[in-house]
């Protein structure tokens, strides 16, 4: 039941057609002062509804002498028409000023707060890293950063006082309590991901096309191009007839990859004992070029020694730092900001 | 390893661009890390002549010398006592930079006026030319070119400084650099004169050599000098020396030093009247014994070093450094030169071991051929003889039981291109490797020239790193350079790639983490113990214990993380006294669980996923307000990360070390717990430096593994609801102790709720009672439900949480209906 109805009794008699239709001139005054959306529906309901005076009239045309009724009817229906059109008129007006006071936002201020979170520069570039070789065909894997001796040195062809260990200082992990001395061996934190290598090759078989990412520690001095942690990424490819152009060609496709187009890749002569020829690979930029991992033909030894017929397979190996890979594409001057985590600074990423 | 370029241009001819030199050889393995100017660059000083010494008319300690300077004459005051017509010597003209003889810092020469005389520049002392510390008298040139000649061209040289890798033990020498340069630029070398007359009587039966350490000393040699002079080596020897980063000493000390450059072999000269009876003795140290080194300190000694002895004692740890006994003095006439072959693991855990890596023993760590040994041997007592006057005794006393014969390789030509991926013509291998000192012959039966020939390549003593066809292969590849080397892609069937589900997992948790608004941190593996036992419970560091270093950085880097939670707490610190209002981490990473019976020792390494918040909630414009980042809002974050993940959480009130109890919680899955949730004990979060309202979360994601959905498999996609559902709210009156979740869940086990919600919380005036408003949405999957059918799960639900919550309910409800 609208409670806006005006209650009408039956038994009042039909007002008067013509005064009927007279009024509603008084109507559309009345609405044109109305500037509320429900105010002009209960004007519409008191004059268009259906226990409107303007309908009871209407109703009551056929009660008329049929004299009256052809100008009654016109008079009223010519009312009706007017006030139909002049209420909409009044709302489509009202809604038009609501909807222009609705705009007078300033656009200019601040959204409400969301927080924005963010990855680690060394995890971006690690997955840039990863996907870069994942499209040529290499997947990952991952090993653990306490290592034996054996899979850190002595299977990659360091043995006890080798004179390469010197150049790879190592934290060595102090017997467990109680430990028997003869039967422990010593533990180390990996000095770098090449224990990955030995650990796929012992359980798997040839064609091999893996990348190792993974944290690696130094014993050594901070400063701004040393960290003692340090995310390294192993890569290793065996397979018949691979050489060293396929490494050149693998790693100048990665290098464009991270570094962009129009990038060379050059190799030198270096020395890992796991690797036969051993190379450093430098990069070209347009500041000259830039070292940016060791790498070399996985050393026949240890082919040898994994089982392969090291005259029908070679191998490639690589080990690069993806600090110093952030480093070079962020610009970043300071290896020691990566670990400090700083939200300044990983904000940036 | 620094080699002077004068001295290395005595062995072989040098082109004229020394970079492009250094290049190459970087390219080549030799890795040239600076070319450094020795004397700097004397700008402004040239070669002058002495034409006049004249008194100072004002001072009787002053005089006025006029100097042909090339271009003219000009007179200065000068003070030295030495200077006299006729000497050249390096004159400073006005501007000159110099380096100033009591601050050791540069100044630049200006035109002066001393006791009334105008003095136009200086004749420079050794110290202000940065020379030396001599600031006496004035430096006196010795066959100097014409006045006028820049002293750079006269003094200056130039050094290049070499990290070199440790399998080319022989470039730790001038001839091994210079062997290198020739076969890169194809040069001529000429290797230093090794002849000797012997002047002396025979060596035999006047000093003897007893090897009893054979495993360790692999040749000994002992050569007798008697009636040396002792007094400063020539200048020439002194500048090489002082270039290549030693210190002149005496003309006996500075030979040994310079052969030892020179050829690569350390050599050691005992007085020989101070080793008893001459007779030398190569043994294991005995238990108790021990040593004072030529740097003054007493070492203890044991059977795992290995001693040259005299019978008296140990007067030398071999190979390492002499002892202060024997050592050569301004007495020494007569001397016992040794010039050995030890075993290179000894000599390196010995200088390990005293912590005296020594020139001399890095060389032997590295590996010398012990065919160096007499040539060395020789080569000290030529310029012993020449230099000192001595008089070498005939004969070498030699110990060298198992001589080794020459090494041959046989390199097939087709591995240069199995391994190289390139063709090398056979006559740039031969060359390339001839260049070097290799023997290059063809095998019979093999044609050579053919690439299924093969060659015999004999290798020269001192590569001792080639031994095997591929080390023959990178010889060729860095004497011809990899510049020609092409870019092949790689080829050949992909390998199966196993999926790591505990990487794919990591990498997932990382994106949620960042998506919920948190930033990742990296922190240290290693942290302190300290740290660890402010968040873990002493009994989960005690059986076993964090595993530690035994060599550590520090006390604050010497444990093996078995929590993250204190890099993140670290993290935070920094930001927050850095100026941060809040901080909203996460980490995951590895923890490193120690095993008490695994057999290696090695940890478990467990990925953990954690995060922390701390701070001051921002308003609606970002501004900080005082309200603090609560439990709830890093609750959101946790939710978002299981939500991400598809997981379903109940959070369990529990105490734990190191949290507040009452804002605690297990996160549990299917009875399972793989986390908390928390806000960190006031304690814990003024050990770490952070605000008292820090909140943390922990998940074990090696326990989240097995729960989560692989997010690699396909979801099953569920067909929409076609019947509507109906919504009712209800508010029900709780006592103390009840979990809203508890209630909610309890009310969705009915099989006809899809959901039940909490919408609202408020504590009532009863003591520890509240009002729990859940709104609940029914829907059947088969039918639309009737007004009846929500009487009945209406009054079943009612009795379940009166019965089980003594929950009753405020008001009566209605069922609203609502679209499916």
């Amino acid at each position: 039941m609208d409670p806006l109805e005006p209650v009408v009794t039956p038994s009042q008699t039909p007002a008067e057609p013509l005064r009927v239709a007279a009024e509603s001139s008084s109507a559309l005054e009345e609405l044109a002062t109305l500037d509320r959306e429900p105010d002009v529906e209960a004007w519409r309901v008191r004059w268009l509804g259906r226990r409107s005076q303007l309908a009871l009239a209407l109703r009551g045309l056929g009660r008329l002498p049929a004299s009256e009724r052809a100008a009654a009817g016109r008079a009223l229906n010519q009312a009706k028409k007017e006030l139909t059109e002049g209420c909409r008129n009044r709302l489509a007006e009202l809604r038009e000023q609501a909807t222009r006071r609705l705009g007078a936002l300033d656009v200019s201020l601040p959204g409400r707060p969301l927080p924005r979170g963010g990855l680690h520069p060394i995890t971006l570039t690690e997955r840039a890293v990863v996907a870069a070789f994942a499209a040529m065909g290499f997947h990952v894997i991952e090993g653990p950063e306490v290592e034996l001796d054996y899979y850190n040195f002595e299977a990659l062809r360091i043995p006890a006082d080798h004179p390469a260990r010197d150049a790879m200082d190592t934290f060595w992990l102090a017997p467990p309590e109680g430990a028997d001395a003869r039967r422990s061996r010593p533990l180390l934190l990996r000095t770098h991901t090449s224990p990955n290598q030995i650990r796929f090759m012992e359980a798997n078989d040839p064609p091999i096309r893996l990348i190792a990412p993974g944290r690696t520690y130094r014993n050594e001095a901070t400063d701004a191009t040393h960290e003692w942690m340090i995310t390294q990424t192993e890569v290793l490819a065996v397979d018949r007839g691979l050489t060293l152009a396929h490494l050149k060609g693998t790693l100048y496709e990665f290098a464009r990859r991270l570094f962009g187009e129009d990038r060379e890749i050059r190799f030198r002569c270096d020395y890992f004992p796991f690797v036969e020829p051993g190379v450093e690979v430098s990069v070209s930029s347009p500041g000259g070029w830039i070292e940016i991992l060791g790498a070399g033909m996985v050393h026949p030894e240890i082919l040898a020694r994994m089982g392969y017929d090291p005259e029908a397979y070679t191998g490639f190996a690589a080990g690069l730092g993806v600090e110093r890979i952030a480093m070079l594409r962020h610009g970043i001057r300071d290896i020691r900001r990566f670990y400090e985590n700083d939200l300044r600074f990983l904000r940036q990423f | 390893m620094r080699v002077p370029l004068s001295w290395l241009e005595s062995l072989v001819p040098l082109p004229e661009d020394i970079p492009a030199l250094a290049h190459r050889l970087t390219l080549a393995g030799l890795e040239v890390t600076d070319i450094e100017r020795v004397g700097g660059e004397w700008k402004g000083v040239v070669v002058g002549r002495v034409l006049e010494v004249r008194p100072h008319p004002g001072a009787d300690r002053l005089r006025l010398v006029t100097v042909d300077r090339g271009d003219g004459a000009q007179t200065v005051v000068c003070g030295a006592p030495n200077v006299a017509a006729g000497q050249d010597i390096a004159f400073a003209g006005v501007g000159a930079v110099l380096t100033d003889p009591r601050t050791g810092k540069p100044r630049r020469l200006k035109k002066s006026r001393i006791r009334g005389v105008v003095s136009g520049g200086m004749v420079c002392s050794e110290a202000e030319l940065g020379l030396s510390g001599e600031h006496a008298g004035i430096l006196v040139l010795e066959d100097a070119p014409a006045a006028g000649t820049p002293l750079a061209d006269v003094l200056g040289d130039r050094v290049l400084v070499f990290d070199l890798t440790p399998n080319r033990a022989d470039a730790l020498s001038i001839v091994g650099v210079a062997r290198e340069v020739a076969a890169l630029t194809g040069a001529r070398l000429r290797l230093p004169e090794t002849g000797v007359a012997a002047t002396g009587p025979e060596i035999a039966g006047r000093a003897g050599i007893e090897v009893a350490a054979p495993d360790l000393c692999h040749r000994f040699t002992l050569a007798l000098i008697e009636d040396v002079r002792i007094g400063p080596s020539p200048a020439w020897m002194q500048e090489r020396l002082a270039a290549a980063g030693m210190r002149p000493i005496s003309n006996l000390v500075d030979i040994t030093n310079y052969v030892m450059l020179e050829l690569g072999q350390p050599v050691h000269a005992f007085d020989a009247d101070r080793v008893r009876d001459r007779r030398i003795l190569v043994r294991r140290a005995e238990p108790g014994e021990s040593l004072t080194t030529l740097d003054g300190r007493e070492r203890k000694l044991d059977p795992d070093r290995l001693v040259i002895a005299d019978p008296s004692g140990p007067i030398a740890l071999a190979g390492v450094m002499g002892g202060i006994e024997t050592e050569v003095t301004d007495e020494t006439r007569n001397i016992l030169l040794e010039v050995a072959n030890f075993q290179p693991t000894s000599v390196r855990r010995t200088a390990r071991a005293f912590d005296l890596f020594s020139d001399a023993a890095r060389r032997f760590a590295w590996g010398l051929p012990p065919q160096l040994a007499p040539l060395a041997s020789a080569r000290v007592c030529r310029l012993l003889a020449e230099l000192a006057g001595g008089r070498v005794a005939e004969g070498l006393l030699d110990y060298w039981p198992e001589p080794e014969g020459p090494v041959h390789v046989r390199l097939r030509r087709s591995r240069i291109p199995q391994v190289l991926g390139m063709e090398v013509p056979p006559a740039a291998v031969e060359d390339s490797l001839r260049r070097l000192g290799f023997g290059v012959e063809s095998v019979s039966g093999s044609d050579a020239s053919r690439p299924d020939g093969a060659v015999c390549v004999n290798v020269p003593y001192w590569r001792r790193d080639v031994r095997a066809p591929d080390d023959l292969v990178e010889e060729v590849a860095r004497i011809t350079g990899y510049d020609d080397l092409p870019a092949a892609p790689i080829e050949g069937a992909v390998p199966r790639h196993p999926r790591l589900p505990a990487r794919e997992l990591r990498e997932r948790v990382r994106d949620l983490g960042a998506d919920a608004g948190l930033f990742e941190v990296q922190t240290y593996s290693l942290v302190s113990a300290e740290d660890l036992a402010a968040v873990l419970p002493p009994e989960s560091l005690a059986s076993p214990p964090p595993l530690r270093v035994e060599n550590p950085l520090g006390r604050a880097r010497d444990t093996l993380r078995t929590s993250i939670l204190p890099g993140l707490f670290r993290a935070a610190a920094l930001n927050l006294d850095r100026g941060a209002r809040s901080v909203r981490l996460f980490e995951v990473g590895r923890v490193y669980r120690p095993l008490a019976d695994d057999r290696d020792g090695r940890p478990a390494e467990e990925e953990r996923a954690v995060a922390l918040m701390a701070g001051v909630r921002p308003d609606r414009f970002g501004s900080p307000t005082t309200e603090s980042l609560d439990f709830f809002d890093l609750k959101a974050t946790l939710e978002r990360v299981l939500d991400g993940l598809r997981l379903e959480a109940r959070f369990r009130p529990i105490e734990r070390f190191g949290m507040l109890p009452g804002r605690t919680a297990a996160v549990d899955i299917a009875r399972q717990t793989i986390g908390f949730l928390g806000q960190a004990h006031p304690d814990t979060a003024g050990f770490f430096g952070v605000g008292v309202e820090t909140c943390v979360w922990e998940l074990d994601l090696s326990r989240v593994l097995g729960l989560a959905p692989d997010a690699g498999a396909p979801v099953a996609a569920a067909p929409l609801p076609r019947h509507p559902s109906a919504s009712e709210d209800f508010a029900f009156v709780v006592g103390p102790g009840v979990l809203a979740a508890d209630l909610a869940g309890e009310v969705s086990s009915h099989p006809l709720v899809v959901e039940a919600r909490i919408f609202d919380d408020y504590p009532l005036e009863r003591e520890g009672a509240r009002s729990l408003g859940v709104a609940v949405r029914y829907q059947a999957p088969n039918r639309t439900l009737a007004e009846k059918d929500l009487v009945k799960v209406r009054r079943t639900i009612l009795k379940r949480v009166k019965r089980r919550f003594g929950a009753v309910v405020r008001g009566a409800p209605g069922a609203r209906p609502a679209r499916p």
